[in-house]
């Protein structure tokens, strides 16, 4: 306990000043975005949803999990379930196998709710594009309220997207 | 048979043999310690012939590559998973995809095909249209079925509970206790194989970076060691050490995040922020000395696309230096904590003789004493030159993957110290030109989890005839089935996260 207690006091706190939101990032004009607002603040659940990516955008999702990037800090969490969801952030082109999946977990998702497509695989459907196996990008198949370009977006992009879709038009 | 070499840098030979031959020369290649790498099909009806097997060993020499051609009409071949028995879901993903049947194989289920095409058309055959849309078909999948007095099953997935990618388990359970493990993976299928046959081989390496994004620099060397052993190209000596020095940091940056998971796993989230910490300040080093955090597409055919930045080896060096005692510290807190150790010892264990008979490889094999690594048995340049210490033990259990991860991570350092040391000067990249076609190139790279290997038909013009990426996760997955068994269900996300498999890798 000693030594856990010394690393943690030598560490200090690593987390940096959050990014602002980035506006350019959002692609639909959201009708209930007032009611976001009133509803979430800025006290958001997350449920992520890999639809077929290979995985680059996971790990920045996990880093911005990190003590650098403390999304935690900012009244933002993942959930184990859409239904406890605000928020769905998909990555990847959506395979065609998990299309139906895709849809179940967006239905699942309570109203009022958002999506964040991550990475140029769920903005344009990236290199894999859009074939016998692969729908392509997430507007696709679901609407699609930000899109976070980059392959993968750094955890600052992220936090950017997240944070546009939360927040008043600037 | 005869064997001739491959050209390149892999040490790999092929050879082309009959169908009927198959199973003596697995039985052969068996018998003397070997092992199945990888399998996969070509359709070659256009170019005159039928459709062909490759069949990829590990043998004493290095790796052998058996062609086996097949019959246009009746493209079946004996079965060779009751020899290897990771051949089994290969068998049936060559099948899904080209129709190409293992004669006599028990199990016949699809497996990456899910109902997106239709049953008797076969994406990697040359006459399927790879743009076009298909209706779903109706996608049952025959799981075993465990029956007995207590016995209930708990389906998982495909979208799972944390930010993992997708797939399917199904449990079998009595009580807390596992009596079985099914998985159904295929649902990241995203067409990957015929997609490299639309692209020319210069950009085949972008998509083979992306084959499954943790290991970007282990696909993008394997692709381009690959095409550069058909181009007859041999990469300066300054590209071969900069491309180690990507591979050992992104080896150290995936095991650091796994160390960190594998500690949040056992409910020490301090594990998390502390190793996740040091996993952020590793992939910012990187950004600096190459502009990517997962340092995509700086390996290309030829060479590398850029150099260090002038400053990258002082940002490497620093980051090196300032890690190795951090997790050390780390080490030994995991070590000491009684609470991490009662979960990570004796659990998922796959005992040695297992893993022998499965063919289990990379990471967890040499976690269950399996001594196999690529870096010091096969070294391509540099590392013929560096002496890699491979990681073994034989616990073969959660607390044996860990601590090959430790190792491995100490080593990583002392290898990236000691290429920035000897950095050569020099070129970058060679042209890689006139291609011939019609020839195979193998590129084989050990990866942070194991061994991938990129086979490489050439086509006229610079063309990607096929494409094959394998990734280790094919051989381990099935042995993830076992490691489970008599565990409990709590203990199944620190199991699987020791082994942390590629989902995508698998997929295609
Ligand atoms: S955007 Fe890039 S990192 Fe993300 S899934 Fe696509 S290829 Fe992978």
């Amino acid at each position: 306990m000693y030594q856990i207690i010394k690393q943690i006091l030598k560490t200090g706190i690593k987390t940096e000043t959050p990014p602002q939101a980035d506006d350019s990032l959002r692609v639909r004009e959201q009708e209930i975005s007032a009611e976001i607002l009133r509803v979430f603040g800025r006290a958001l659940k997350i449920r992520h949803v890999d639809a077929g990516s290979c995985n680059g955008c996971e790990l920045e999702i996990h880093a911005v999990n990190s003590a650098y990037y403390n999304i935690e800090g900012l009244g933002i969490g993942f959930v184990a379930s859409p239904r406890h969801a605000d928020m769905l952030l998909v990555t990847g082109p959506v395979s065609r196998h998990m299309e139906t999946a895709l849809k179940r977990t967006f239905d699942a998702t309570p109203d009022p709710k958002l999506v964040v497509a991550l990475g140029d695989c769920g903005c344009t459907g990236g290199l894999f594009g859009e074939n016998y196996a692969s729908c392509g990008k997430v507007s696709n198949v679901i609407p699609v309220d930000v899109e976070v370009p980059g392959c993968p977006p750094p955890p600052t992009a992220i936090l950017q997207g997240i944070l546009a879709a939360v927040s008043k038009r600037g | 048979m005869e064997l001739h070499p491959l050209p390149g840098a892999a040490p790999a030979w092929q050879g082309e043999i009959a169908p009927h031959q198959l199973p003596a020369c697995c039985e052969a290649v068996k018998n003397r310690g070997g092992r199945l790498v990888s399998l996969w099909g070509t359709d070659r009806r256009h170019l005159g012939g039928g459709f062909a097997l490759h069949v990829a060993l590990s043998d004493q020499p290095g790796l052998v590559c058996l062609s086996v051609p097949l019959d246009a009409a009746n493209p079946a071949y004996p079965d060779i998973s009751a020899i290897f028995p990771a051949a089994n879901r290969m068998q049936r993903a060559a099948f899904d995809l080209l129709g190409i049947a293992p004669a006599g194989a028990a199990d016949t289920r699809q497996w990456l095909r899910h109902g997106s095409w239709p049953q008797n058309a076969h994406p990697l055959r040359k006459e399927f249209d790879g743009g076009r849309v298909h209706s779903h078909d109706a996608d049952v999948y025959p799981f075993v079925t465990v029956t007995g007095d207590g016995v209930h099953e708990i389906p998982v997935g495909p979208v799972h509970a944390g930010t993992i990618e997708p797939g399917h388990f199904r449990f079998s359970i009595i009580g807390e206790r596992v009596l079985r493990l099914e998985e159904r993976l295929g649902y990241k299928h995203k067409g990957i194989e015929k997609r490299f046959e639309s692209l020319s081989l210069e950009d085949g390496a972008k998509l083979a970076g992306r084959v499954s994004g943790d290991s970007t620099v282990a696909y993008a060397w394997a692709y381009s060691m690959a095409v550069e052993g058909i181009a007859g190209v041999t990469v300066p000596p300054r590209a071969a050490h900069l491309r180690a020095l990507l591979l050992e940091l992104e080896r150290l940056a995936n095991h650091l995040g796994d160390l960190g998971y594998l500690g949040n796993d056992v409910a020490l989230s301090f594990g998390f922020a502390q190793f996740w910490r040091l996993k952020e300040d590793a992939l910012r080093a990187s950004a600096a000395a190459f502009g990517h955090r997962y340092l995509m597409d700086l390996v290309v055919p030829g060479g590398v696309s850029r150099d260090i930045a002038p400053d990258g080896a002082a940002a490497l060096l620093a980051m090196a230096d300032a890690l190795e005692p951090e997790v050390r510290t780390l080490k030994a807190i995991y070590d000491e904590h009684a609470g991490v150790q009662d979960r990570f010892l004796t659990t998922g264990r796959v005992t040695p003789e297992l893993a022998a008979r499965l063919g289990l490889t990379g990471l967890p094999g040499r976690a269950s004493g399996q001594a196999w690594d690529l870096r010091a048995q096969y070294p391509v340049a540099p590392y013929d030159q560096l002496d890699v210490r491979m990681a073994t033990h034989r616990g073969g259990d959660v607390a044996a993957r860990v601590t090959v991860r430790f190792e491995e991570v100490f080593e990583s350092l002392r290898l990236v110290r000691r290429l920035l040391d000897t950095l050569p000067g020099g070129e970058l990249r060679l042209l890689i030109s006139n291609v011939p076609a019609g020839a195979l190139g193998i590129g084989l790279v050990e990866g942070w989890r194991g061994e991938v290997l990129v086979a490489l038909h050439s086509g006229k013009d610079g063309a990607i005839e096929r494409c094959h990426p394998h990734d280790p996760s094919w051989q381990n997955w099935p042995l993830l089935e076992h490691a489970i068994i008599g565990n409990i269900v709590p203990d199944f996300p620190l199991i699987n996260k020791s082994f942390n498999l590629s989902y995508s890798g698998q997929d295609l």
